[in-house]
């Protein structure tokens, strides 16, 4: 099958890679190190492979590779700043919404991504559900991740 | 990896169209959200692919100097809910589509991927009903211009034929001027979910009496289907109660619900009439009408 160039840049880094067409983005930005996008599911449910493409949540797994030529990719890995957590990150460990941790990466890039979405605007606790319900988790019962996500944007009063 | 064997990444609505000409198994691929997922489970039905990701010009949604309404077909469902253009004429798009799976796959899914999949779930498929939108398709003969009445054939099936380019969806400005429109997705979970019953209404008034009633359903039949005996039975009649029930009444006569693994027929049939009552009532109001 045939390979084709592309060029990305990953948490601000530069890279030209030959992916063969037959990729997804989830298994290529693996290969490249990247192992904090998880493969859960493998069709687009789970969340876990959740990563920013040009600020934008997609799904990795059901991500062809090639869609990402010329674009900016972001992932967890690049969120943390000279060994400093991100908002985010940090609001995750304080509020104890991260158990195994499979879901953790593919969370937090959604709820990067939610916020920038809704800088300066409250938000309601609805609001935080349905922004997050393509992520599913296994061991928290979620209560302790919309806390986290609670903690980092501006919650309006009770609906 | 998936079991892609052919892959064209078009460069203009022509090399697509060529590209579809020239093979017959060839499939086009948008935001790939059900093609992947056929992949992945091992189809053999998408192994020729032709990308349609590089046609920015397929992603514009707009008002053109007639007053129509264009959605490109590879407008993501998130692109759709928050476009002025939508919001303001034919919201009923963006709320329908706003019910699609979650923000992610909101992300990548397009309407045109909704609509040619023929999934008799899709969930833009009411809200294009009501609005009667039409579809511009190219193919290597030429453009033509087929209307949502009648696009779906079956489970699963189109109109659409090898070769066959969906470019944007077009509705006329009598299909939403003055329309008051609601669409209700009744399923299981409250997010992430296909629906059990996809309703929509459109609403047009005459004073307090409803002039034309469109009522739209998914997974009532085999393919989404607009109601005629329960829109006759809406002409003319008072915004009360008793017209919501006669509605109810008659849409039995449109509609076809089979027992399945989410509903029974009998359930499915009871969702069916009350939301004809709550999705009517909505969209009245929304045209500005009050119920007595
Ligand atoms: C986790 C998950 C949840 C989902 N939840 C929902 C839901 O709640 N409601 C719902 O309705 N759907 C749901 N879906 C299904 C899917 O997201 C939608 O049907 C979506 O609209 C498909 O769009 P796409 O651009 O990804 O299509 P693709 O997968 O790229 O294509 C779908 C089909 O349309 C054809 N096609 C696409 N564009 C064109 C075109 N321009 N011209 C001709 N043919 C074309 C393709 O050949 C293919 O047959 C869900 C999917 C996933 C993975
Ligand atoms: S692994 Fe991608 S959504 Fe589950
Ligand atoms: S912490 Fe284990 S899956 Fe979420």
């Amino acid at each position: 099958m045939k390979k084709q160039t592309i060029n990305l840049t990953v948490n601000g880094k530069e890279f030209t890679l030959d992916v063969d067409v037959r990729k997804s983005l989830a298994d290529v930005l693996r290969e490249q190190g990247f192992t904090s996008v998880k493969q859960g599911c493998g069709v687009g449910e789970c969340g876990a492979c959740t990563v920013l493409v040009d600020d934008v949540a997609v799904d990795s797994c059901i991500f062809l590779a090639m869609w990402a030529n010329g674009k900016k990719v972001r992932t967890t890995e690049g969120e943390c700043k000279n060994g400093k957590l991100s908002p985010v990150q940090q609001a995750y460990v304080e509020a104890g919404a991260v158990q195994c941790g499979f879901c953790t990466p593919g969370l937090i890039m959604t709820t990067t991504s939610f916020l920038e979405r809704n800088k300066g605007r409250k938000v309601t606790r609805e609001e935080i559900r349905k922004g997050h319900a393509g992520n599913l988790c296994r061991c928290t019962g979620y209560e302790t991740i919309v806390k986290a996500v609670e903690s980092v944007v501006e919650v309006a009063e009770e609906e | 990896m998936f079991p892609i064997e052919k892959y064209h990444m078009a460069e203009s609505i022509q090399d697509a169209v060529r590209a579809l000409a020239e093979d017959e198994k060839a499939r086009v691929i948008a935001g790939g959200t059900d093609v992947l997922i056929r992949l992945h489970e091992g189809h053999g039905d998408y192994r020729n692919l032709v990308d349609i990701n590089n046609l920015d010009e397929l992603r514009e949604i707009r008002m053109d100097e007639q007053g129509n309404v264009i959605i490109g077909a590879l407008a993501s469902f998130t692109n759709i809910i928050e476009h002025e253009v939508v919001r303001a004429h034919v919201p009923v798009i963006g709320e329908a589509v706003n019910t699609v799976g979650g923000p992610q796959v909101r992300n990548r899914g397009t309407m045109g991927g909704n609509i040619c999949n023929g999934a008799v779930s899709a969930d833009s498929a009411c809200a294009a009903l009501v609005h009667e939108v039409d579809l511009v398709i190219e193919n290597a003969e030429g453009e033509r211009v087929e209307s949502i009445i009648g696009f779906h054939t079956g489970p699963g099936r189109v109109s659409l034929k090898p070769g066959d380019l969906l470019k944007h969806f077009r509705v006329r400005p009598e299909n939403y001027r003055d329309f008051g429109a609601c669409y209700y997705k009744y399923a299981m979970r409250e997010a992430m979910d296909i629906a059990t019953i996809g309703c929509a209404a459109a609403v047009k008034l005459d004073g307090e009496t409803i002039s034309e009633l469109r009522l739209a359903y998914t997974v009532s039949a085999p393919t989404p289907i607009r109601c005629a005996t329960a829109e006759q039975a809406a002409k003319g009649k008072p915004l009360t109660a008793a017209t919501l029930a006669e509605i109810a009444q008659a849409v039995e006569a449109d509609v076809k619900p089979r027992t399945s693994w989410r509903a029974s027929m009998e359930f499915r049939l009871h969702v069916i009439r009350t939301l004809a009552q709550r999705v009517t009532r909505q969209a009245a109001e929304r045209a500005g009408g009050t119920f007595k």
